[in-house]
């Protein structure tokens, strides 16, 4: 840090300059890690509130036997892209702008490591997710083969360029996610303040840190077999092709080897946030901080061990599923940890049932549903019987709404004052979260029931006259739409919430533990006035139990260098874009455009220095922040 | 504080006790098993819930106590409770209880995992039968009585009987819930996959596609008819007899034989693009699902598509007059 430092010093009356953008400009060009973590949010958001509509059109379609509210086709259009879109755009990406914003903060430092990567691997992930939707422009067909694009109907028979939408806009949206993943590890790795031992880190750093290394190595077999995809597609390779010798159970392995990991992907984090959130607002430590560092450990390896379990059906013959089976159910055990970790932080404690930590909270009994589901699917005898049918899809929305949005929404309302400076309304929140606890159970919880007595998955109708069918299938349906309805309230929250003026201290909740707190809400562009010196777990609560007003300094105030925005991670993944409807609609010319474009930027950025610039101390204190 | 509490659930516990009344929980489907195979799983099932919900007891009770005692109360503000690090007999013990829970449910899932495995694959001296899933229909071949037919499939009653599944195209699934758990239907001579069932009671018993494999994945149902031995040798029998064509449907057979025979066998023991329709006065459904009335077999010749989206089969309204329609089902309802 000092030997950094010097060197900012020594290059602070050369590089003065910085290019100031103010707009649209200014959101497109940023490389702080902040407004880049808010874009990531929007962006999320947008799409899980299209996700959601999907979701709910699916449910229409579905409250009636023998219903039309959308034909077949459109049905597996809508499945295919509501879980897509859930999944790539919409709750990676918010989890992903909890991470630009928050671990910097956390572990002390004033950016990530590579903040001109961080805006590329937004924008591709942006571009990605339009390419994904692009269908809805251009009237063709959209994705049709499930989230899951099982060939070969995925590839030799699913017609239009649905499926094409989905290899390639998943491509370049996974491309943005592995730059990200990439930047993450490292971030945490290097970027941490003087003090912050890997065992001082917050969980949630821990979390973010473990997901990051499946991003990286589980979205890599993701791009390689969505390459394949692509080939057999549009290039006539016949990987999965059996007429000509491939085989299509080879795309189940590749693509599972990504899909478990993903599962602890998009749960992780929000294991992260909970133990953030309930340590705050019960006023303890967390409860077995070692053991949760060692647990996320072993959920993170063991996951990359259980892919099969999604294909006991295949008929991979029995040694194969009693492994999987066995190594699956292993995972129970350190997820059992963290329940009981959860439980006995707030045991003793003084628990406030803030809007934040209602969603905390609630994701323990849901998220213990969703896993004892789990343990019985594992099993793969039972799992012949639940395979494909909607107790599989109780069982992971109860993981993935009952655990992820649930840690999604406690984290947007536990750090929407430090990223907005205003906090949000928590007579609102608390209605949000009822509605999504009755919603959600309402919807999901009978559909347990639906799939044991034979109603398979992704079936756009259903007969009349099945027992019971009817009646839990509108239930289901009213339960989507209260879900609706507690999203709803949630977006006019966060509007009213943006409308009012700035007003949240460093530590709104009184109870802040770690760094983030010690600092203004939100942050200057710069973070920290002085890098700050950890002495111990919980770092801000340590300080305020000392006494101190803010966190001790590791080194003297200087001038801070910072990096200067840049419009070319938004140009190169336009040009990648481009390319990529080229490849779609078979058009050289924007293939080579779109590349053209694509390698300029690469040139332009590696010819043209850009030292970055200085903000002096007389600028820090003229603003009077206190940092 | 209490009475806040009663005041909340109240509406929330009317509105379940109004849906459980409300709703039909007839046992069905994986919960009403009529064989060995379906028994055997659901057993598992229900050991695995009973060891699940004593775990799920133990969460929810530790939980809401939590929740409930610990609440912040006036006055303690400026209270902090003691930072508890951890502790290791608590955590110990809450590590050791699941392994042992995990054990007896391993046990169990793994030998049963292995005794279907190792009964499917025990294919001699057994009766096998071939199952292709062609987008949406079933085709099932008895090599050995030399049988073809489509969507309804006979076996007796008390006997084991072997599927070996395979798919012309996509990947389908095949599930009869009552009988067994599912396998899926690869398309390919690598992946042939081998299921076996055995049903105890006489009956129609539903079947499904459990693998998405197009439009109309929803609608490709099948079923499985069990029947006692003798009346199942009479069905044999009964499909071996090559079909007789009378004064009354020869006009109809003529029309078949010109448009229709291109996709659909009907000589037994032949396969065709389209279902074999051998028998098919017999059949209880048209493709899978709708009832095999008169109404019903001329409206899905005229257009099948409008009854099950994405079928390959294309529309006749406009190929056929109406009477010509209603002379090849005459034929039809006459193939016994």
């Amino acid at each position: 840090m000092a030997h950094a430092h010097a060197q900012a010093h020594a290059h602070a009356h050369a590089h003065g300059h910085k290019k100031r953008y103010t707009g649209v400009m200014d959101w497109i060009t940023t490389v702080d890690h902040k407004k880049i973590g808010i874009l990531y949010l929007f962006a999320g958001l947008l799409f899980f509130a299209i996700g959601g509509l999907e979701a709910l059109f699916i449910r229409l379609q579905l409250a009636y036997p023998m219903n039309d509210v959308v034909s077949a086709q459109r049905f597996n259009e809508l499945i295919t892209m509501h879980g897509t879109t859930m999944l790539f755009l919409a709750a990676l990406p918010i989890l992903y702008g909890f991470f630009n914003f928050i671990i910097p903060l956390q572990i002390g430092a004033r950016d990530v490591a590579f903040p001109f990567l961080n805006s590329l691997g937004f924008w591709t992930f942006f571009f990605g997710g339009v390419l994904l939707n692009i269908g809805f422009f251009t009237g063709d067909t959209l994705p049709d083969s499930g989230w899951t694009a099982y060939a070969p109907l995925a590839t030799e028979y699913s017609a239009g360029r649905g499926m094409d939408m989905y290899s390639i806009g998943l491509q370049l949206s996974g491309i943005g996610t592995l730059l990200g993943g990439l930047n993450f590890v490292v971030t945490i790795v290097n970027m941490r303040a003087p003090g912050m031992t890997m065992m001082r880190m917050p969980l949630f750093c821990w979390t973010a840190f473990i997901t990051s290394i499946l991003i990286v190595f589980a979205f890599s077999a993701l791009a390689v077999g969505l390459l394949m995809i692509s080939f057999d597609r549009l290039f006539g390779g016949n990987f999965f092709n059996t007429a000509a010798g491939g085989n299509e159970i080879l795309w189940q392995h590749i693509f599972w080897i990504f899909g478990h990991p993903e599962v602890y992907i998009l749960v992780l984090p929000a294991f992260g946030i909970l133990s953030e959130v309930i340590p705050t607002f019960s006023r303890k430590r967390l409860f077995g901080y070692t053991s949760m560092v060692f647990a996320t450990s072993i959920i993170g390896f063991l996951g990359f061990m259980v892919w099969a379990h999604h294909m006991f059906t295949v008929g991979m013959g029995a040694v194969a599923n009693t492994m999987f089976a066995v190594a699956t159910m292993l995972i129970a055990v350190p997820t059992g940890i963290k329940i009981f970790n959860w439980i006995f932080t707030m045991w003793k404690g003084q628990i406030r049932f803030t809007a934040a930590n209602l969603f905390a909270i609630g994701f323990i009994p849901s998220f213990t549903i969703g896993g004892v589901t789990g343990v019985m699917l594992a099993m793969a005898a039972s799992d012949y019987v639940f395979h494909d049918t909607y107790f599989v899809v109780a069982h992971f929305h109860y993981v993935i709404v009952g655990g992820t949005v649930h840690g999604i929404f406690a984290a947007l309302f536990y750090w929407f004052p430090k990223m907005f400076g205003r906090t949000l309304n928590e007579t609102l929140g608390k209605i949000t979260f009822w509605l999504l606890l009755i919603g959600f159970n309402l919807t999901f919880f009978i559909q347990h029931w639906l799939g044991v007595v034979g109603m398979p998955r992704r079936v756009y109708t259903y007969l009349d006259g099945q027992p019971g069918w009817n009646e839990m299938n509108l239930v289901s349906t009213i339960g989507a739409l209260l879900m609706g309805v507690s999203v709803v309230i949630l977006v006019i929250n966060i509007v009213i919430t943006l409308m009012k003026p700035k007003n949240a201290t460093n530590d709104p909740w009184e109870d802040g533990r770690t760094m983030e707190w010690a600092i203004p809400s939100p942050p200057p562009e710069y973070n920290f006035k002085q890098t700050p010196l950890v002495r111990g777990l919980d770092a801000w609560w340590v300080e305020k139990r000392a006494g101190n007003k803010e966190m001790t300094p590791a080194e003297p105030v200087g001038p801070i260098h910072m990096p200067n925005g840049s419009i070319l991670p938004f140009i190169m993944s336009i040009g990648l874009f481009i390319a990529g409807i080229g490849f779609m609609y078979d058009t050289l010319l924007m293939i080579v455009g779109g590349l053209g474009i694509l390698v300029i930027c690469m040139i332009l950025r590696s010819l043209i220095d850009d030292p970055g610039y200085h903000i002096e101390p007389e600028e820090i204190e003229g603003k009077g922040v206190k940092a | 504080m209490v009475k806040r509490w009663m005041k909340r659930l109240v509406p929330l516990m009317a509105m379940m006790v109004l849906l459980l009344t409300g709703c039909n929980f007839e046992l069905a489907g994986a919960l009403a098993p009529k064989g060995p195979v379906a028994e055997q799983q659901l057993d598992l099932i229900l050991w695995s819930l009973i060891v699940m919900i004593f775990v799920l007891l133990v969460v929810f009770v530790l939980f809401f106590t939590a929740v409930f005692r610990f609440r912040r109360r006036r006055g303690q503000d400026n209270e902090i409770p003691e930072q508890i690090e951890g502790n290791h007999k608590l955590e110990i013990t809450w590590t050791i209880i699941p392994i042992f829970l995990l054990f007896i449910m391993a046990v169990p899932t793994v030998a049963l995992t292995f005794n279907l495995e190792e009964e499917a694959q025990a294919v001699e001296g057994q009766r096998v039968i071939k199952v292709v899933g062609k987008q949406f229909w079933w085709e099932f071949t008895y090599p050995e009585e030399g049988i073809v037919t489509a969507q309804e499939v006979y076996i007796p009653v008390g006997e084991k009987v072997v599927f070996e599944l395979s798919s012309a195209d996509v990947i389908h699934s095949f599930w009869v819930p009552q009988l067994s758990g599912k396998k899926d239907a690869n398309p390919g001579s690598k992946n042939i996959n081998y299921l076996y069932l055995q049903a105890d009671e006489p009956g129609v018993y539903k079947g499904k596609c459990t693998e998405l494999c197009g439009q109309s994945h929803a609608l490709m149902d099948f079923k499985l008819i069990a029947l006692e031995k003798d009346e199942y040798d009479a069905w044999v029998a009964d499909m071996l007899e090559a079909p007789v064509v009378t004064a009354e449907t020869q006009v109809g057979a003529d029309l078949f034989e010109q448009k229709c025979l291109v996709c659909h066998a009907i000589d037994p023991g032949m396969g065709s693009v389209g279902p074999n329709l051998n028998g098919f006065a017999d059949r209880l459904y048209i493709g899978g699902f709708i009832d095999n009335t008169t109404e019903n077999l001329v409206n899905w010749i005229k257009n099948p598509v409008e009854m099950k989206p994405g079928v390959t089969m294309p529309p006749f309204e406009n190929e056929l007059t109406t009477d010509e329609i209603n002379e090849i089902v005459k034929y039809l309802q006459s193939l016994q």
